[in-house]
């Protein structure tokens, strides 16, 4: 891969600015399109990137593999966490009012959906990376002559 | 609703767009090019729902349809074949009738379908309706899609997460996140354990970690089940693994 010098370079301006707007739209997702669905996925496709372009092990290094299982497993026990607090305080499973009943604004639905947002953003960005890692290490690196 | 002529002209070229990418895809050979116009297709719905004012269902369709999977699609691809060996025609036969019965089925079904906008079709008259007034007041926030997706649809969302929990963990369970499954090989009490593997690694080797855990293991249970070994060896040797790669 180390005679790809344009794609090198572009992929290291593009990665950080696609970690970047994966993270604005998880938090922006309130207000416009997105939501940690995508959120995730655009996150994973920032990693896929960067493992395509400076190889797998690289990409390895910087997002260890063990660091996948537990960011699946963060997203959906923050998510069902977040349900299981709401019962803690005495409402139903994952109704938010609770978190600030008193609020004229509905905080307490916001607290709600950004925290249920962030489990799903962690979820779903590992699940993409490892089912990524999953196969990418099943066969040599690319050679040349595919791209 | 009415729809002007520009938005209705540009919504017959972009399903004709649809039409003509798929049937490339059938008829293509190339799994490569494939791969490639599936992701043209999702790109081209997408811009189709964004015409539709779908806007979170285009920005799905754009990132999950033309982004990942096509990546996901292309590792698959270099595992398997790169070129798809011509079907014969009589073995395509039953496929066919299948569709086109199908798609007579879909044609019949269009006179039922609602017109598009119309407040009184189902997806339209009951609970959604309520969910778009009562979003103002019970959750305010300005996109109406997050506070159903999250709020009021909660539960259902927490399906979808743990539904993609799952698949991660299928995959990770079926190739293992190094693709290390059922490569790997170790001797418990003497005994050759694990799968056709041709040789181990020498970084498995060195780690005498997982094997001295099973030996302490069976030593407490004198009489082990053959069939329980291996299912608590490739989780320690995965973790091990892991974390070697993680350090390197």
């Amino acid at each position: 891969m180390n005679q790809h010098l344009i794609l090198r370079v572009v992929a290291k301006i593009l990665i950080p600015l696609i970690a970047l707007f994966a993270f604005y739209v998880q938090f922006h997702g309130d207000y416009g399109p997105g939501g940690g669905f995508q959120a995730g996925v655009i996150l994973a496709a920032a990693v896929v990137l960067y493992a395509l372009i400076f190889g797998l092990q690289a990409a390895k290094d910087a997002i260890p593999p063990s660091w996948v299982r537990i960011g699946m497993t963060t997203g959906v026990l923050l998510y069902g966490g977040t349900g299981v607090a709401t019962w803690f305080l005495g409402a139903n499973f994952l109704d938010y009012t609770i978190f600030a009943p008193e609020s004229t604004h509905s905080a307490g639905q916001h607290y709600g959906i950004l925290a249920v947002e962030l489990g799903v953003l962690c979820t779903v960005a590992s699940v993409m990376v490892g089912i990524f890692y999953a196969f990418g290490s099943r066969q040599p690196e690319l050679s040349d002559e595919d791209w | 609703m009415d729809i002007t002529v520009p938005v209705l002209f540009m919504n017959i070229s972009l399903m004709a767009m649809l039409v003509i990418v798929a049937v490339a895809i059938v008829r293509l050979r190339s799994l490569f090019a494939v791969v490639m116009l599936q992701g043209v297709y999702s790109l081209v719905s997408a811009v189709w729902f964004v015409s539709l004012d779908a806007v979170d269902v285009a920005f799905t369709e754009a990132a999950v349809g033309a982004g990942i999977s096509t990546v996901l699609m292309l590792s698959a691809m270099l595992l398997a074949d790169r070129t798809a060996k011509p079907i014969p025609v009589g073995k395509n036969l039953g496929s066919f009738f299948v569709v086109v019965i199908t798609g007579l089925a879909m044609f019949y079904a269009i006179a039922d379908m609602p017109a598009y906008g119309d407040p009184h079709s189902a997806a339209n008259a009951g609970v959604g309706m309520a969910y778009i007034e009562a979003t103002r007041e019970q959750v305010q926030v300005p996109n109406v899609v997050t506070a159903v997706l999250a709020s009021y649809r909660g539960f259902d969302t927490f399906g979808e997460t743990v539904v993609i929990f799952m698949a991660g963990l299928g995959i990770l369970l079926l190739l293992g996140l190094n693709g290390n499954a059922g490569k790997w090989q170790a001797q418990p009490n003497g005994q050759a354990i694990g799968g056709p593997g041709p040789s181990i690694t020498p970084e498995v080797k060195t780690k005498p970690k997982p094997v001295k855990k099973t030996t302490a293991a069976s030593k407490r249970k004198v009489a082990v089940k053959s069939k329980a070994k291996p299912k608590a060896k490739p989780k320690s040797k995965s973790k091990s693994r892991a974390k070697a790669g993680g350090k390197s």
